[in-house]
């Protein structure tokens, strides 16, 4: 006999298709989505009135064509677009031929696996909730297949709830199983991210106006947490890029040598900072850091900037440890290749803002002079806004004497070019500036919004030093941070929607650091926390055996457990455990006997047990059948009385019958053996 | 093909009976009331559980290989939902309890309906299964004993068991195969298989009462209380109304046409035929509320009439010795 769906078992196996496929929504090709519900729609519309899977006729020119479609539009089906592409359209292909409950099955199995992969598109804790909730009603539909549900209204929720304790009742096997699973040292195939996640960040180039996007992206950029006091935010600057190269309207990155030694700086100058940041995945190698890094973390290198740079992308939760010196003095000169490369400037653009520089250096005479009258120039009447005027060709020169407004990128830029016509070399440094200090956690909180961008400069005997124009034009941008200059015209940057924002992350750090984060090296390090030191892969199997068989022993317990029965009241369950505790003592009884024939019972066994239970059975027949409600106290009473009773009586006649068992068991194991022999 | 892959499977199943009573247990019938106790429950994955442990293996691989934790979790988290699943299948079974079983009078050959009698234990229990022979069903019990039916065509007459029952289940998610044999002891008397087309009763006869149905005056013929076995034609139902309670006509015994049915007299046929041939002229003989004697070897039933006598003379047919041991 052949099962077919029945109509709600369907419904509830083509909403959990849909679910799955909707978590890979986002990423995509525009054209699929559409395609897959349309196929999905006339499915379930057809099998109304038209039982019976689609023809493999119609099935199969279908699958030629999304294999088609998908290698179309990626150019081949692996890897982890294509892939995840052409398994959402072969799920939803699926429920074309889905008639019986084993086609569901596979097709509710083969949803897992593509639920499982868009995790790889996406880490973060809500996305991973919505996934846990998507499996949720899949186990729910896999529930619903079973034949003969329960008589009742609601099948649905029954289904969903059971799901649901399943999923509860699978979360200590989970972390269990998730903390001992020994990770691997080396990936078995592929390079693992190297379709990992990006998203948008900080350019190597930089033409103003440019970040406007990233100001008002709330993503989480960096985090972090510093080995001593948090830095002023005077010096929260996180140097991430340095662009040297200029061609009018860009600011590009020139690739400088690698450094073999960070950069020396003299003894006691500057302020010395140990932290340690967990950067977001940038699909970039570069590694933001404060001032002058003098140590290089672990897979990264040194440039001849004072950046760090990362040997592979980063598209993992990336941490890192890093030692900075923030106001040093520079031992170094500046050789003279690059000295000529930062004073370059492209002809025929700023030609005002070149003879405004010349005119300084003429005045003032030093390198200090010119630095103080471009900022006073700045102070005067220049305005911090995000939304600035468009700026035409000769962008220096229109935002200097004309439009005068803007935010971080117009001010370095317009600021280096300004250095740079006066003689002093300089260059233009984008990172991260300021940030929210999580009290709670102990982190600062770096959002993309705080990109910012300001200007270095190169005086001799001194060094580089940081200047940033911007704080001239509006100090509390550096002081109180991005968000609060900003302007902020949404009402999802309305103050207590930035703190709850703020009080979120905390969780989405925990969940960064506690589980994304999870390599080979925390589990060892969280494993040596309770002791366990070796740990190689072996061990971390066996440990994992172990507390299986451990999970398993709790569960054989609780399946073991007999349901007490919870019907009647108080004095039912008197009379229940009375009749249990006689039937261990070798007395059976009936569900039907009432308390004169259990009381015969008894006798009939034992006339001197039956004379010391005739109170109790007095009590309880008279509680039972002569008043009409039994009074609460001496229900308790008769309670007592029996336990007691059972307890003096009852036990040595359970412990003789327990020898007996033992030796009858015995006896028919020399029975067995004689009869062998 | 299929048909000597299904021979040899049993075959091995009965030798795994000869030789491993233990593991495969319950070869002999059991009292009722009966339980299912751990000891007598078995658990292998079934087909889907074994495919989906593969997938599981290969979605483990696929995270530690991307390193990527979330999905490393939702891996785990489908494990361990597979692992509470197999315990709630366990429990969905244990300490359920066959209290007892029922069946109407039947013949042999002849479809009828078993009713089992299940104690759940004070728990509800959905997804439960049922096979014999080649019947299959599924069933839920609600928290209170309930009677489950189950079709059954007993082989021959006699005293019957209704054999080897595979209780079982794959609740919740279909992953496991949890199941255990039940063989419980109580027989029923099964009534010999009537003969089909058999032909019209020896001498007449079956005509009796005929006078009184056929007579003029109703009034003429005697009325008595209807009693729950009379035959539907008999009843008065003019009288019927005029006394608010059902009447039904009294109809005479003739003592000298009285019927009988002789297993001797019928000559030429095996001893199963006869047998089968008197089970079909016992039920006509009832149906047309004739009074009859049933003769048999060692016995001798009547004359009487009713469903008492039906049921008497069907019994003694049922339990006669079979061929071999008749003189």
């Amino acid at each position: 006999m052949k099962r077919v769906l029945d109509r709600a078992q369907f419904a509830l196996l083509v909403v959990a298709v849909a679910a799955t496929i909707a978590t890979h929504l986002p990423h995509l090709p525009a054209w699929l989505a559409p395609a897959l519900a349309l196929a999905i729609g006339l499915r379930v519309g057809w099998r109304r009135g038209h039982p019976g899977s689609v023809r493999a006729i119609l099935r199969l020119p279908l699958a030629a064509a999304l294999l088609v479609a998908v290698v179309g539009e990626y150019g081949n089906v692996f890897g982890r677009d294509p892939g995840s592409a052409f398994g959402c359209g072969l799920l939803a292909l699926k429920l074309l031929e889905t008639e019986t409950p084993r086609d569901a099955r596979v097709a509710l199995a083969f949803c897992a696996f593509v639920l499982m992969s868009a995790l790889l598109f996406e880490q973060g804790l809500p996305f991973t909730l919505l996934v846990c909730a998507v499996l949720i009603l899949q186990v729910a539909a896999l529930n619903r297949l079973e034949p003969a549900p329960l008589p009742g209204r609601q099948p649905l929720w029954r289904s969903l709830a059971l799901a649901a304790r399943l999923a509860l009742v699978a979360t200590p096997l989970a972390l269990v199983g998730f903390v001992l699973v020994p990770r691997l040292g080396t990936p078995l195939w592929g390079s693992p991210g190297s379709d990992g996640l990006g998203r948008t960040g900080l350019a190597d180039s930089m033409a103003p106006g440019q970040f406007n996007d990233l100001m008002l992206d709330d993503s989480p950029a960096l985090r972090v947490t510093f080995d001593a006091a948090l830095p002023p935010p005077s010096a929260q600057y996180f140097r991430t890029l340095v662009l040297s190269d200029f061609d009018g309207t860009t600011w590009t990155r020139v690739m400088s040598g690698l450094r073999h030694a960070p950069r020396p700086v003299q003894a006691g100058s500057g302020q010395r900072y140990d932290y340690r940041i967990t950067l977001e995945p940038s699909r970039q190698r570069w590694l933001p850091a404060l001032d002058v890094p003098v140590s290089v973390p672990a897979g990264a290198v040194l440039a001849g900037d004072d950046t760090l740079i990362a040997n592979l992308p980063v598209t993992q939760p990336r941490e890192y440890a890093v030692t900075s010196i923030s106001g040093g003095r520079d031992v170094e000169s500046l050789p003279g290749y690059l000295r000529q490369r930062l004073l370059r400037l492209p002809p025929d653009v700023g030609l005002r803002a070149r003879a405004l520089a010349a005119q300084w250096r003429a005045e003032a005479g030093n390198d200090a002079g010119v630095v103080e009258r471009a900022l006073a120039l700045f102070r005067s009447d220049f305005s911090y806004t995000l939304s600035p005027p468009l700026l035409g060709r000769d962008s220096i020169d229109e935002f200097l004497f004309d439009t005068r407004s803007g935010f971080c990128e117009h001010y370095a830029s317009a600021f280096v070019f300004l250095m740079r016509a006066a003689g002093i070399p300089a260059r233009v440094a984008t990172g991260y500036q300021g940030g929210w200090w999580s009290g709670a956690g102990g982190y600062l909180l770096v959002r993309q919004s705080d990109a910012h961008a300001w200007a270095e400069i190169w005086r001799d005997g001194v060094g580089w030093l940081r200047v940033d124009p911007t704080a001239a034009v509006a100090p509390q941008r550096i002081d109180l941070g991005a968000r609060q200059v900003n302007d902020a015209p949404k009402w999802t940057q309305a103050g207590w929607v930035r703190a709850l924002r703020n009080h979120v992350d905390l969780v989405n750090r925990w969940w960064t650091q506690g589980v994304v984060r999870f390599d080979a090296l925390r589990q060892r390090a969280l494993l040596s926390e309770f002791g366990i030191s070796h740990n190689e892969h072996g061990d971390l199997l066996l440990m994992l055996a172990g507390a299986l068989a451990l999970l398993m022993l709790l569960a054989t317990v609780w399946a073991l457990h007999a349901t007490r029965d919870r019907s009647g009241d108080a004095l039912d369950r008197v009379w229940r455990r009375l009749r249990r505790d006689l039937a261990r003592a070798g007395v059976a009884s009936r569900d039907c006997d009432g308390p004169s024939t259990l009381w015969q019972r008894v006798r009939d066994i034992d006339a001197e047990l039956a004379r010391s239970l005739q109170p109790v059975i007095d009590a309880y027949a008279r509680l039972r059948y002569g008043v009409a409600r039994p009074d609460d106290g001496e229900v308790a009473r008769l309670s007592l009385n029996a336990r007691q009773w059972s307890r003096q009586r009852l036990q040595r006649r359970r412990l003789a019958r327990c020898l007996q068992s033992v030796a009858a068991a015995t006896g028919i194991n020399t029975a067995l053996h004689r009869g062998r022999s | 093909m299929p048909r000597v892959l299904a021979a040899m499977r049993s075959r091995l199943l009965a030798v795994a009976e000869r030789r491993l009573p233990a593991l495969t247990r319950l070869r002999l019938p059991e009292p009722v009331p009966l339980t299912l106790h751990r000891r007598r429950i078995y658990v292998l994955p079934t087909a889907f559980g074994l495919g989906f442990a593969v997938l599981l293996l290969v979605m483990l691989l696929g995270a530690l290989n991307y390193g990527n934790n979330p999905a490393l979790l939702l891996t785990c988290l489908i494990g361990g939902i597979v692992g509470a699943s197999l315990f709630a299948g366990f429990h969905a079974l244990h300490g359920l309890r066959l209290l007892q079983l029922h069946a109407p009078e039947m013949h042999a050959g002849a479809r009828a309906v078993l009713g089992l009698r299940f104690d759940p234990a004070a728990r509800s229990r959905p997804g439960l299964r049922l096979r014999h022979d080649n019947e299959e069903l599924g069933f839920a019990l609600p928290a209170v004993p309930t009677v489950v039916e189950l079709p059954w065509t007993a082989p021959g007459r006699g005293w019957q068991r209704c054999g080897r029952l595979r209780l079982w289940t794959e609740y919740p998610l279909g992953l496991f195969d949890i199941w255990s044999w039940v063989n419980p002891a109580p027989a029923f008397l099964v009534y010999p298989a009537l003969e089909a087309d058999a032909p019209p009763l020896p001498e007449g006869q079956g005509a009796i009462g005929e006078r009184a149905r056929h007579g003029d005056d109703e009034e003429l013929a005697g009325l008595r209380d209807y009693r729950s076995n009379d035959a539907r034609r008999l009843i008065a139902w003019k009288a019927s109304l005029r006394h608010d309670h059902l009447l039904v006509r009294e109809v005479e015994p003739r003592a000298g046409l009285a019927l009988t049915l002789d297993y001797d007299r019928l000559h030429g046929l095996g001893h199963e035929a006869r047998i089968r041939r008197l089970a079909a002229w016992v039920v006509a003989a009832d149906a047309q509320a004739a009074s009859y004697t049933l003769r048999l070897p060692d016995s001798c039933l009547g004359p009487a009439r009713g469903a008492e006598h039906r049921r008497e003379c069907l019994r003694a047919l049922a339990l006669l010795p079979a061929a071999e041991a008749v003189p």
